[in-house]
Order: C-alpha cells, then structure tokens, then sequence
C-alpha cells in the first residue's frame, strides 16, 4: 500500500514536469545555430548527399566511437556469461526438423536479404541508409538462419576475425585522418569525388562499410549465445 | 496526415498498457513490437528515414527476438512423458 | 508536432509506471524500452519544422538553398546512436535474468534481496 502510492506520487511529479514542459513548448521555425552551419556548408566540404551521414561519421565521429565501443562491450558481456560450462550428458531429445517448404524458403531468401543488407550500407551516402541501418538487415539474415535449422552453429573464427579487422580499421582510418588531413575521421584522406557518384565523399563509403560489418557480426554474435545457452 | 498521427498515437497507448498489463509473457513482448512498429511509421511522417529504417529493423525484429529467446530460457522445462 | 510531443510524454510516463510498480524482471525490462521508445520519439518530434522535407540534399534547388528547406538533422543523427545502443543494453540485461534465474529458479525480484540491508 505505502509502496503503490510512493510510485503514485513519482509519476505524478513527472506529470506535472512533463505538463509544465509540454505547454510552454513552441515550434521551431528556422534552423539555428550549429545544424544551420552543417547544412550550409556540408555539400562542398565533405561531398555526401545524406546530411545525417556526413554527421554521424565526419562531424560527430567521436560519438560514433563510443557507440562501436559500448556495442562491443555489452557484446562481450553477453558472451561471457553466457559461456557453457564443461561439456554437459545430451538429454535425449532431439529437435524435430522444420517443413521442407520452410528449408527450401529460407535457403534460398538468405543470400538475397544479405546482399540487401551490403546494398544499404555501401549507399549509405548517396540514400537513406548506411552502417547501422544495413548491419541490423544482416543480423535478421542470421535470424531466419537460426530459426530454420535448429542445430545450425556458426564457425566462430570466420565471424571473430571478420569483427576484429572491422573494429581495428575504423580506428585505422581514423587516425589516418589525424596524419594526413583536418582530424579524428576527417573525410577528406581520399579525394571527393563527384557529387553523387558512388565513390565519392573521400572515406565515408570506407567507414561505412567497416562499422556495417561490424554491427552485423556483433548482433549476430549476441543472438547466437542467447540461442544455445545450455 | 494528422489524423493519421492521432490514429497511430492511440494505437500505440493502447499497445504499451497492454504490453505492462498482460499475463503472458510472449504476448507482452509482441505487444512492445508493435509500439516499435507504429512509432517507425510516425517517425516517416516526421521527415527522418534513417531513423524510421533503423527502428524498424531493430526495434521491431531484433528486440523482439531476444526477448523471447530470454523467456525461453527462464521457463520451467516441461517434463517429457514417454 | 505537439500531439507526438504528447503521445511521446505519455509512453515515458507507462514506461515509468511499469518499472515502478511490476515484480516480474522481464516486464521490468519491456518497460525501459517502452520509455526509450517514447523519448526517441520527443527527441524527433522537437526537430521538426513545418513543411519542411528530408535533410537529403539530392537536387540543385536543396543543395544551393538547404537551409530554408530542410529538417534538423542533428537530434536525427543522435537518435541512430541511441537506438542500436539501446537494444545492446536490453540484451546485457537479460543475460542478468538469465543467470540470476539459474541460481533460485524464480523471476520475482522480491527473492533476490541478498544486496539489501
């Protein structure tokens, strides 16, 4: 009883914070400030279509490093507790196989959804889409994969070698921006390009495509131990 | 489209109560993705598409699946009789 | 928009209410990402201009005047960030579950008081 009305009147006082905020809130008009200055002058700095993009790897790339860095973090938490202990007797049950329908289905969907998946991270300047967008497509790849055939198991070196080498070469690019142009992942270590070509913007396309990857092989990587947790 | 948004906004409400309200576990979990799934439409009527593309193939596929697999492992096994 | 500045308050106040008053961890946890989904959705809301179109930048009349024309994309690019870091810390929570329910067979958190004083 004394706990249901404590909680009562914690939610009351948000409700008066969240009413206080909500009525005296106005509608923005124009852009301000610093997104007025990305705007303007991203199209000949940096050379990318998509402005969000441009951003999220060149203007603010430190935060982008600290989200692959908390990403692996909890990746490796999850893989740690969920290590088996030594080799348990197999119970007698043995998984029933799904429908041939369901098999044919997904052997032959997979390669198509992961192509789509590397389709949206390497246009990932040009459209609406790139690392984290095309890395979660993947990552549903492996989904359907594990939901199909129930004793699949993945070969851990190919999919640890292919998370490192990401991890550590987008820290590469980005130190080779500090060696060879403005800063911390500066675009601008390849030409630019065209505007509106596939290879332009200098180093986007390169970031994008080792954050994508690693994105992909770490959600997959915490599927995969939540599955066979025994 | 702002009938739309209302129409969306109400769905989600109702979605969210009975995801906190619902006995069974699974059909929480299912409720949550639909929350994820409303709220990726809204986020396309709100000009941002790398949001909405990002919402929902995490919000509405990933988190759902690792929720259930987390329920499955916190059941009490059922005993086979043979 | 103020209605999905509203609808996004009210998500963040069941997500509030579920986390303050359910006992079951796993609806503990549904909870928080109810409330995270609501406050994705304020930060989004609040970027909005009014007939404005998408910050994407894919013709002459954008890319000479993209100021007049174009959303805020800053709250957008910090959304992405939250959302993947978001589904990562659910994850890290239900393993917690799930090793604290091989110990003691039960998810009532009124049974693990061992941290209690």
């Amino acid at each position: 009883m004394i706990k249901r009305s404590i909680s009562l009147l914690v939610v009351f006082g948000f409700v008066l914070i969240f009413w206080k905020m909500l009525t005296s809130w106005l509608p923005m008009t124009d852009l301000q400030g610093v997104a007025k200055e990305y705007v303007s002058r991203e199209p000949e700095e940096l050379g990318a279509i998509n402005v969000v993009t441009a951003i999220v790897v060149t203007y603010r790339g430190l935060d982008t490093l600290g989200e692959v860095s908390v990403l692996f973090l909890a990746a490796t938490g999850v893989a740690v507790l969920l290590r088996r202990r030594e080799k348990k007797i197999k119970t007698g049950k043995t998984k029933r196989p799904s429908s041939e329908f369901l098999q044919t289905g997904a052997a032959l969907l997979t390669p198509f959804v992961v192509m789509f998946g590397a389709y949206i991270f390497i246009n990932g300047h040009l459209s609406p889409g790139g690392g984290f967008q095309g890395g979660s497509v993947i990552a549903s790849a492996m989904l359907l994969l594990f939901l199909t055939f129930p004793g699949y198991k993945f070969k851990h070196t190919a999919l640890n070698w292919i998370e490192s080498i990401s991890g550590a070469s987008y820290v590469v690019v980005g130190i080779l921006g500090i060696l060879l142009a403005g800063g911390f992942l500066d675009n601008r270590v390849l030409p630019l390009g065209e505007y509106g070509k596939i290879l332009s913007a200098g180093a986007i396309p390169v970031i994008y495509i080792f954050i994508g990857l690693k994105v992909g092989t770490e959600l997959a990587g915490i599927l995969e131990n939540l599955k066979h947790e025994h | 489209m702002t009938a739309l948004v209302i129409l969306l906004g109400i769905g989600m409400i109702v979605a969210a109560c009975m995801a906190i309200y619902l006995k069974n576990l699974i059909a929480a979990v299912v409720a949550a993705g639909i929350v994820s799934l409303f709220a990726s439409v809204v986020y396309l009527i709100l000009a941002a598409p790398d949001v909405a593309m990002t919402e929902a193939a995490i919000g509405a596929g990933l988190s759902t699946a690792i929720f259930i697999y987390a329920i499955k492992h916190t059941r009490e096994e059922e005993v086979e009789n043979d | 928009m103020t209605i999905v500045l509203g609808i996004g308050f009210i998500l963040m106040l069941i997500g509030f209410w579920g986390l303050l008053t359910r006992r079951n961890m796993i609806k503990m946890v549904l909870s928080i990402a109810i409330a995270e989904t609501g406050l994705q959705l304020i930060m989004i809301a609040i970027g909005f201009i009014k007939g404005r179109t998408a910050p994407i930048l894919d013709s002459e009349v954008l890319k000479l005047e993209g100021v007049l024309k174009v959303v805020d994309p800053v709250p957008q690019a910090l959304v992405l960030t939250a959302i993947v870091i978001g589904v990562a810390v659910n994850a890290l929570m239900l393993t917690f579950i799930i090793r604290l329910y091989q110990q003691k067979k039960s998810l009532d958190i009124s049974d693990y008081r061992a941290m209690k004083w």
